[in-house]
């Protein structure tokens, strides 16, 4: 029984110092190679432009990013993952995304999805300025669906946080519990309150989720709920961009399935030099930034 | 006197009638609030009354479970009262809900067991009905002259409230757990947090009965009076005391060394626009005023003052928790980025908030008067043993 052990032993380490002493003398031949190699797999250019990091091979990268959505709409629900990149180096701070958001999802007064940040670095008149839009994250780990009383939100199987309308009884414990503020609860403002006519912009129903909501009268969702960024499902569901994206003057907004390594998102995501914020938290969120 | 009461709760009902009217045909349009600081007056009164009836509670317990003799006359008035502070928690808490009429679902589809506000729930729900059951059963004990019948009721309320002392500390805690879980929010999230909230029950559910019994109390000229106000103002002396000691915890472990975002909201408790309500309504007329009645006089009168001012000043400590929380920006930017009064980080009470809380407060009185007249509870009668 000993001796098979004890050759195959003998075997491995002669086999293993003749390896180690080939390879130690051959390496510098292999080694130009095998970083050449490693350059084009492994290693991030952060410098590169998005541009040459999708190839090329497009004409404009919003059709590019929609065809990412419609392919991503053929696979199974819980193989998407929505993810989205804002590129802090492009964004001009102008709030197109914020009031697109507003009309898209007609949005009563006080209710915003997307504010721009910005922020003064400096002492006047020596300033400059930074800006950062902020969506929902859509958190791999959300805070908010773990302390809903009743489970009216929760993260859907492709990521995306939603909020029930239907079943949401307004207690607003999840608006406290996100840590990036993004919750906000519909008071059944108007836009016409204080004129003497109705305006007639406040008819417009809301159709996030696919369905038709008006706001005739108080607590009739979405009244009386907490509301919130959804990624514009009911676009994503039709195959389109979500609207902030769509309307970015700037081309600062990249969208798409992270789960697809060809995908716009993905490529921008593995390659460029993105953060996230309050990576402390552990909420793994969904909204990269590239800085 | 008796009079100008009726007539005051009569104003204080209709008054609040106004508000509730408005609360139900106008939704939250004429809050205050809004998506910064989400949660107002309401909430703070929600956590100040359950804190009331956990307090009251677990004072009766001194009574039916560890069968104190000095208290067994008081021990109905302490369970009424804890029942009918509940009802008042659950009605503030009631008005606040975005969708009042699917208050339901929390018993039909409860987020368990992730969501600390469900556990709440339901450990509340099982506090109402454990109440309910051992007011009536310290009802049936005192109508029973059967001493068998007697010795078998007592029993069972001891179970019950054998029970309800976990229980009460669980739910109470829990509320605490409720702001404590909040990762996100450095003001709340604090293991001390749960235990602030139980000791300020037993502070002001105590003040809250000793109040009571010191102004209502019918038989006066005893002995056994005097006897129990002085045990119940040691009670309430020890607990303000101690629930002041885990404020400087807090408050000194947070400030001493805290990051601008942990200690801002603290900052504008001490310092703010509202600091009176820290500095006057709770340290002066809550802590100060009260702690010196307390240690100094012997006189049920001045024990029931000190008692009266810890009860209504405590609406300010419940206040300054909820409040000061909500008031930093979680990113830096945030009041600026987007301008709206919903998204302002300034918070005072709306009249409507006002009018509400006056509809509570009243029903409670109500209820209390009500209760008083029909079951006799500051009436001294027979007690557990006889
Ligand atoms: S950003 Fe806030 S609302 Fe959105 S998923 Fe994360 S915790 Fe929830
Ligand atoms: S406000 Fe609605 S979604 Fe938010 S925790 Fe309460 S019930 Fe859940």
């Amino acid at each position: 029984m000993d001796t098979p052990k004890k050759n195959s032993r003998r075997e491995f380490l002669t086999k293993f110092s003749v390896a180690a002493l080939a390879g130690a003398t051959l390496s510098p031949l292999f080694s130009k190679e095998q970083d050449t190699e490693s350059d084009a797999v492994e290693v991030r250019n952060f410098t590169e432009s998005i541009e040459s990091l999708l190839g090329g091979d497009y004409t404009n990268i919003k059709l590019k990013m929609q065809d990412d959505v419609r392919r991503a709409l053929k696979k199974p629900v819980d193989q998407r993952r929505w993810g989205m990149a804002i590129d802090l180096r492009k964004c001009v701070g102008c709030n197109a995304c914020t009031v697109a958001c507003i009309s898209e999802n007609a949005l009563p007064p006080g209710v915003v999805y997307r504010p721009v940040i910005k922020e003064e670095i400096g002492t006047y008149p020596n300033v400059s300025k930074r800006n950062l839009p902020k969506p929902c994250m859509h958190c791999e780990e959300p805070p908010c669906t773990e302390v809903c009383p009743v489970g009216a939100t929760y993260k859907r199987k492709d990521g995306i946080v939603v909020v029930d309308y239907e079943t949401c009884i307004g207690c607003r414990y999840c608006m406290t519990a996100c840590p990036y503020e993004h919750r906000m609860f519909d008071f059944g403002e108007k836009y016409g309150d204080g004129l003497p006519f109705p305006a007639k912009y406040d008819e417009r129903p809301s159709f996030e989720y696919e369905k038709e909501w008006k706001r005739d009268k108080p607590e009739e969702s979405p009244i009386g709920n907490v509301r919130k960024c959804t990624f514009c499902l009911h676009r994503l569901e039709e195959g389109l961009l979500p609207q902030c994206l769509t309307t970015c003057i700037a081309g600062a907004n990249y969208f798409g399935d992270l789960n697809d390594p060809d995908s716009v998102i993905a490529k921008i995501v593995s390659r460029l030099n993105v953060t996230v914020l309050k990576k402390e938290m552990g909420t793994k969120p969904k909204v990269y930034y590239i800085i | 006197m008796k009079k100008l009461f009726y007539v005051l709760w009569i104003i204080g009902l209709l008054l609040g009638g106004i508000g509730v009217f408005q609360r139900l045909t106008t939704g939250h349009l004429l809050a205050g609030y809004g998506s910064r600081v989400v949660w107002g007056l309401w909430v703070a009164m929600y956590i100040y009354f359950i804190g009331l009836s956990a307090g009251a509670f677990l004072l009766s317990s001194l009574v039916y479970v560890f069968r104190i003799k000095m208290f067994e006359k008081v021990g109905k008035l302490a369970l009424v009262t804890a029942l009918i502070t509940l009802v008042c928690a659950l009605l503030a808490i009631w008005f606040d809900l975005g969708h009042m009429w699917r208050a339901y679902e929390v018993i039909t589809r409860p987020n368990l067991p992730s969501s600390m506000m469900a556990w709440m729930i339901w450990l509340y729900t099982a506090y109402f009905i454990l109440l309910l059951a051992e007011t009536f059963y310290a009802f049936k004990l005192e109508n029973n002259n059967d001493s068998a019948q007697k010795e078998a009721l007592s029993k069972k309320l001891r179970l019950l409230g054998s029970i309800g002392i976990p229980l009460a500390i669980a739910f109470h805690g829990g509320v605490g757990a409720l702001f404590g879980v909040v990762s996100s929010n450095p003001m709340w999230h604090s293991a001390l947090t749960p235990i602030f909230f139980l000791v300020g029950a037993i502070a002001s559910g105590s003040a809250l009965f000793t109040m009571i019994v010191a102004f209502f109390w019918e038989e006066r000229n005893s002995a056994y009076f005097d006897e129990m106000m002085q045990l119940l103002a040691k009670i309430v002396l020890i607990s303000v005391l101690f629930d002041l000691l885990l404020e400087w915890a807090e408050l000194s472990i947070a400030l001493w060394m805290g990051s601008p975002e942990h200690t801002f909201g603290y900052r504008e408790m001490l310092f703010g626009e509202y600091w009176y309500v820290f500095w006057i309504l709770h340290i002066l007329l809550g802590v100060m005023v009260p702690v010196f009645l307390l240690a100094t006089r012997k006189k049920p009168f001045a024990i029931g003052l000190a008692s009266l001012l810890v009860v209504f000043t405590f609406i300010g400590v419940r206040l300054n928790i909820v409040i000061p929380g909500l008031v930093t920006e979680k990113i830096h930017g945030e009041a600026t980025a987007y301008i709206h009064p919903r998204l302002s980080y300034h918070y005072f009470p709306s009249s409507m908030e006002w009018l509400v809380a006056i509809f509570i407060v009243s029903v409670g009185i109500g209820l209390f008067v009500i209760g008083n007249r029909y079951l006799k509870l500051t009436q001294p009668k027979h007690s557990l043993n006889s």
